[in-house]
């Protein structure tokens, strides 16, 4: 299984324990993760199904660059921390 | 008694008083920016547009005065096409900020319309929980051309329901000029006739569709009056929109991005200038309120308990608002102030000098 794990500045806004789930592409374990809550998608993902510009993906303590395709495969044992990127004023 | 909702860089502000006496007596969403709010007159609720640095957009909505907020939907845009007329649009189909929210129809409740950037509208029908793009709008070819004015995209900050036939929607972009429907939003027309922008060439001046409306507001009792404080200067319609006037720049300046006009009297409106474009500040540091009684063919500069010497407030332009008692005047700016006039801006109070950046006020019906 890969563990996906939400940090605490998105946990303010909305319920999002860490999630267990099965292995497969970044967008497919992302799906999985983020169906915990229905509202969780849309502080994640832009309209357009992207990763948000200030949010930042790591896979295994690795920042995903890539917002559009998350086509990078993951395997059981895979970590994944959805976190906000630096930013702000 | 009355209450002022703050919309700011850091949170919304609840503010509860009288003529002379202010108190801040809430404090949501803390940290968080909150780009516009609703008091809706049909059932109290209260809604509160939020604009998440991380996160995105989302909306609040409070049905107990903000004692309690719950989540509800947020405009999103359906998925860009990949082929076809709109698949090379540079305009990025996601929703970066509510930038103004209406009442869609007095008699069902929970109709909303929500004027976004990029300027999309949209329609709910369940009190904000589900949100429909108006495509009718989105789609009409005439909108690659607009501009955005001072933002990277256009933004539609002003939704405008006519008083007498909720299916006249006009509804104001920076820079995109003025359309109206008359259906609903099933058909939309350009009506910024009048209007100069003399920041495009001179053959292009009159463009309605690339003119840079900074804020328009209605006369309720005589809807057809309607005002708009422009990139470059004031207007006025006695016809609905359909041919805006040029307004005598008042003193002393006719720059600026908010106004405000009597819900009663087609003849009164407010401003609050700034120095020019360039200079986003008041003239000479003197901050002022302007206001006509005759429909703009003359004003008076009112100052009576504004800062007069090295104030460089910017007003946004949702941050003039005026009560329902039609005397009682709020004030804010981009430097957090906050001023409260009882009389229709002959005198200010200062409330505070200390708030974060307000992008919006609103007044609880």
């Amino acid at each position: 299984m890969v563990q996906v794990e939400f940090a605490s500045s998105l946990r303010r806004h909305v319920a999002c324990s860490a999630q267990s789930v099965a292995p497969g592409s970044l967008r497919e374990v992302l799906t999985q993760a983020l169906a915990a809550n229905p509202g969780l998608g849309h502080y994640v993902l832009d309209d357009q199904g992207n990763v948000r510009k200030h949010v930042a993906v790591f896979v295994n303590k690795s920042l995903v660059l890539d917002r559009v395709h998350l086509v990078q495969p993951l395997r059981a044992g895979d970590r994944v921390l959805v976190a906000q990127a630096l930013t702000g004023g | 008694m009355q209450t002022l909702l703050v919309a700011s860089r850091k949170g919304l502000f609840v503010l509860y008083g009288d003529a002379t006496t202010w108190t801040i007596t809430a404090h949501h969403f803390a940290g968080d920016p909150v780009t516009q709010v609703l008091a809706d007159p049909r059932d109290g609720c209260w809604y509160a547009a939020l604009r998440m640095g991380h996160f995105g957009v989302k909306l609040r909505k409070s049905s107990d005065q903000g004692a309690t907020w719950s989540e509800i939907g947020a405009p999103a845009f359906p998925a860009k096409p990949a082929d076809g007329p709109w698949a090379d649009d540079p305009t990025p189909w996601n929703v970066d900020l509510v930038w103004s929210l209406a009442v869609a129809d007095p008699a069902l409740p929970g109709s909303l319309w929500a004027g976004c950037m990029p300027a999309g509208l949209f329609r709910s029908d369940d009190g904000g929980l589900n949100w429909a793009l108006n495509t009718a709008l989105w789609h009409e070819p005439l909108r690659l051309q607009w501009m955005g004015g001072g933002n990277d995209y256009p933004g539609m900050h002003s939704v405008l329901v006519d008083p007498r036939d909720v299916h006249h929607v006009s509804v104001a972009i920076s820079c995109g000029g003025v359309w109206q429907t008359h259906d609903s939003g099933q058909t939309w027309e350009l009506t910024a006739a009048g209007m100069t922008a003399d920041y495009l060439p001179d053959e292009a001046a009159h463009d309605g569709n690339t003119q840079d409306p900074h804020r328009m507001v209605q006369c309720a009792a005589q809807p057809d009056v309607m005002w708009i404080q422009h990139h470059c200067g004031l207007y006025r319609s006695v016809d609905g929109g359909l041919y805006w006037t040029s307004v005598t720049a008042p003193d002393p300046s006719g720059f600026g991005f908010a106004v405000a006009c009597d819900p009663a009297d087609p003849q009164r409106a407010w401003f609050a200038p700034a120095q020019a474009d360039i200079q986003r500040y008041p003239v000479g540091g003197r901050m002022v309120v302007t206001r006509t009684d005759d429909g703009g063919a003359s004003f008076r500069t009112l100052h009576q308990g504004l800062p007069q010497r090295d104030a460089y407030h910017l007003v946004y332009r949702h941050s003039l608002a005026l009560a329902p008692d039609r005397q009682t005047l709020a004030l804010a700016s981009t430097t957090g102030g906050l001023w409260i006039s009882a009389d229709a801006g002959e005198q200010w109070q200062c409330v505070s000098r200390d708030l974060p950046p307000v992008a919006a006020l609103a007044w609880v019906p």
